[in-house]
């Protein structure tokens, strides 16, 4: 089949603004539209950027707006888009730097403030900390995040606001606040306690539908809401 | 251009490259330098474990995992390191656990285990549950864990930074030099000491499970700076990888009693390997999967075959062999705990193939997976530089760049992340001790000049060739003659191929003459480290005239002990590879004849 790819084009070096360029593409139904670019990039234009790795959905490089909608470029197959038309454009809310490819250092700073990492000064014991199935249980869905963006760059309240830490830096938060090894909870609720934080927050479900790993992310927001509120884990 | 000054620089921030970075961190002021951000490195696909014979839910030991280790190698791999390994393993994971990395857990709470390829108790022969998980993702919490602790830990990061050169001055390492994503700015890291932690070069052939990323920069500039490269003839293909794809499916599918059958429905791997079947070494089962699919027992004549794990296919086999949970009951499992256990597994064949694993056999065929070979070096981390194991001052390796050997001919599945995990470690800490031993060396003069040549040869050629055919055309090749069989004939076409194909690279057009995110530029640059790993690895595969462990050649079917237990070690020179040979160092176990 024939695929008509409009994509978002920009070079600071010999752009004013943003334009787009449509190419026609030669498609498989079940080819990604990773490879429509790369075929772009190949044949007919290399000056065409985006980023990409793994190819498989598990890196989270190529997050990017596929028909208005975030998806991993790696992950989402021609067929899956029910339509021979294609529009690609980088994520919203974040500053592009060439074509596909935005600025993620704020993206990066909002998870960083999280304090994204096991907090417990308690000597460890010689062998594992124990933690039950159950326990174990209570983080699995937030742990499962690669970090792409998708969801953060879908909520409205961040395209209001960028300041707004986002429901990605907020699920990773997640992960060690459920966690029952970890004694960082005080802190990470206080963090999220602010005019940038959870209460950001409107329930609007844009992230659950754009998280390319199906974590249910507006829940572990609940979640989170619901311990900032209380003070309490359960 | 850009001067930076630090006591450690580490290059690759996947796996290996963030375990250096954490203990060199500890003592000694460390950058990292990455073409990727951190949590976008290839450590994050891998999925079924990371071994160590903890014992959490079955009796197992060090000595047996050595020993696995090294009969998993065709005996290839160096027996110091691989005991210091396997001893090292169970601090490793019980460390990653203390730093929060999210087991999978048992009924008691302990990090939950599964069997996997190759790992058997040494007494019954059978399999034993030795690879450590996270469900499915084990690689993927390894990688968030170890950069969650980077940050923690404040561990400088230079992300989207692409390093292009290694330097050298009076026989040590001093520096490399970087290029700017961002910017397309040149940056000179001044080092005392330098860890290449870069990764593998699966991308040199068409099937495989390697990310775009994985381009074999630390060796292809490795090699440009006279060191050489040992056993690259070694090269890992996995046999489950989705069909066409190539997209990886984790062994740990077997582990959970999955089973591969052929067109007839038959458990194939019986006729291969009785005693331990679908969990045989890789190169075992990559074999049996060609030879079944020669002899059109592929599914529908073609060029795959199935993986089932649909609980009536496990429960069926599992009764067949007897197998029980560690409790002693039999083992019985259900389509959710399928689900629970693999998934992304169900995830990815549901996404690309519309399959879904609980209810439909999988179609899968082998993939390039991992590079045994790479940089050569002691246990410690520490690059040798000839057959008598000289250290090449202030230069480091760990993780798949590297060679230690603890993988040989073949490495056993949950090693790679064991194997970035220790010597990720020691490397650090080595490196750092011996920045705090010594001075800053004097940077040659014009550092980035041998950069700015390379950059200039891809941009000023006016050339017509694509670089997207001659990569097509590089990896057809090496699928054909120099992977999983291999014969003179079929790998000397390779060879002439792959010259053919550099000669033409010398021509290749770049479109992008641009500063900002020149992604085009660096990735044609990406194809000629392929290009170069490609004629090494087929030089190195000619000239060893036998078969052990993933290199097996249907001219010379047998291991030949007498000539060829020696690591090859090969130097690019002039435009050629020149080869020479270096010992296998053997502590307890003398070569035997390897069955599973």
């Amino acid at each position: 089949m024939q695929v008509k790819l409009k994509i978002f084009r920009y070079n600071p070096e010999t752009d004013k603004k943003p334009h787009y360029e449509t190419y026609k593409v030669e498609a498989e139904p079940t080819d990604r539209v990773l490879d429509l670019l790369e075929y772009v990039k190949n044949y007919i234009d290399g000056t065409l950027s985006y980023r990409r790795s793994c190819a498989h959905g598990v890196c989270g490089s190529d997050a990017m707006r596929i028909n208005g909608v975030n998806r991993l470029a790696c992950k989402v197959l021609v067929k899956d888009l029910k339509t021979s038309k294609i529009t690609v454009e980088p994520l919203l809310g974040m500053a592009v730097h060439k074509d596909l490819i935005v600025d993620m250092e704020p993206f990066f700073e909002h998870y960083r403030s999280m304090l994204p990492y096991l907090i417990n000064d308690e000597p460890p014991p010689k062998r594992e900390r124990l933690q039950s199935p159950e326990e174990r249980e209570r983080f699995d869905d937030t742990t499962k995040c690669i970090l792409c963006a998708g969801c953060t760059t879908s909520c409205p309240s961040f395209w209001v606001n960028e300041n707004y830490y986002g429901p990605a830096a907020i699920i990773n938060a997640h992960r060690f606040i459920f966690d029952s090894r970890d004694r960082g909870a005080p802190q990470r609720l206080e963090i999220l306690n602010d005019q940038f934080g959870i209460y950001r927050c409107h329930t609007i479900f844009n992230c659950t539908l754009a998280c390319p790993r199906d974590i249910e992310i507006t829940k572990a927001i609940g979640e989170v809401k619901k311990a900032v509120a209380t003070g309490k884990l359960d | 251009m850009k001067i930076h000054q630090f006591d450690v620089v580490v290059v690759g921030a996947g796996g290996a490259g963030l375990m250096a970075a954490l203990y060199a961190s500890r003592n000694a002021n460390t950058a990292v330098l990455s073409k990727l951000y951190p949590t976008r490195s290839h450590t994050g696909a891998a999925q079924g474990g990371v071994g160590a014979a903890l014992g959490s839910e079955e009796e197992d030991h060090a000595e047996w995992h050595t020993y696995d280790t090294v009969k998993g190698s065709d005996y290839l791999g160096d027996q110091d390191a691989i005991e210091f390994m396997c001893e090292e393993a169970i601090e490793a994971v019980y460390e990653l656990e203390h730093m929060g990395l999210p087991f999978s857990r048992t009924s008691e709470g302990r990090i939950a285990q599964r069997p996997f390829g190759g790992h058997t108790n040494n007494v019954t022969g059978k399999p034993v549950r030795r690879a450590c998980y996270a469900a499915d993702r084990t690689g993927h919490m390894i990688l968030q864990t170890l950069y969650q602790q980077c940050i923690k830990n404040r561990v400088r990061f230079y992300d989207e930074f692409h390093v292009i050169d290694l330097l050298l001055a009076n026989g040590a390492a001093v520096g490399v030099v970087a290029l700017e994503l961002a910017s397309g700015e040149l940056h000179v890291f001044h080092a005392k000491s330098i860890i290449f932690a870069t990764g593998g070069h699966g991308r040199v052939w068409e099937i495989t499970s390697n990310a775009y990323a994985y381009s074999g920069d630390g060796v292809a500039i490795t090699l440009r700076r006279g060191i050489p490269a040992e056993d690259m003839e070694f090269f890992q293909f996995h046999p489950t990888g989705i069909f066409k794809l190539g997209i990886l499916i984790t062994e740990g599918v077997r582990g959970e009693g999955g089973v591969l059958l052929n067109d007839k429905g038959e458990r194939f791997m019986e006729q291969y390997a009785p005693t331990v079947k679908d969990l045989a070494s890789r190169d075992v089962i990559s074999r049996a999967m060609y030879i079944e699919m020669k002899e059109g027992r592929g599914i529908g004549g073609k060029r795959y075959l199935y993986l089932d794990v649909r609980p009536e296919t496990v429960n069926k086999y599992a009764a067949q062999d007897g197998r029980k949970r560690p409790d002693g009951s039999p083992y019985v499992v259900t389509g959710e705990e399928i689900l629970s256990k693999l998934p992304d597994i169900v995830d990815f064949c549901r996404t690309y193939l519309g399959v879904d694993p609980v209810s439909q056999p999988m179609p899968v065929q082998p993939t390039a997976h991992y590079a045994m070979g790479g940089i050569p070096t002691n246990k410690f981390g520490e690059v040798v530089t000839d057959e008598n194991n000289t250290v090449l001052p202030g230069l480091y390796a760990a993780g798949e760049v590297a060679c230690v050997s603890v993988h040989g001919a073949n490495r056993l599945g949950t090693n790679s992340l064991l194997d970035l995990l220790v010597f990720g470690k020691y490397a650090g800490i080595k490196a750092a001790q011996f920045a705090n031993g010594t001075q800053f060396q004097t940077l040659p003069t014009d550092p980035t000049d041998f950069t700015r040549q390379q950059f200039d040869a891809l941009l000023k050629n006016n050339g017509k060739e694509q670089a997207a055919d001659i990569a097509a055309e590089m990896q057809s090749v090496m699928n054909d003659y120099v992977g999983v069989f291999r014969t003179e004939e079929g790998m000397l076409s390779a060879k002439e191929k792959i010259q053919e194909l550099k000669s033409r690279f010398k021509h290749v057009k770049v479109d992008d003459s641009g500063k900002t995110f020149n992604t085009e530029l660096l990735n044609t640059w990406e194809l000629g480290n392929l290009l170069d790993l490609a004629e090494v690895t087929t030089v190195s595969a000619i000239a060893r005239k036998e078969s052990r462990g993933a290199h097996a050649r249907d001219d010379f079917t047998k291991r030949d002990d007498d000539d060829w237990l020696k690591h090859t070690l090969a130097w690019q020179r002039d435009g050629d590879v020149e080869l020479r040979y270096k010992p296998v160092v053997f502590t307890k176990f003398q070569p035997k004849e390897r069955v599973y």
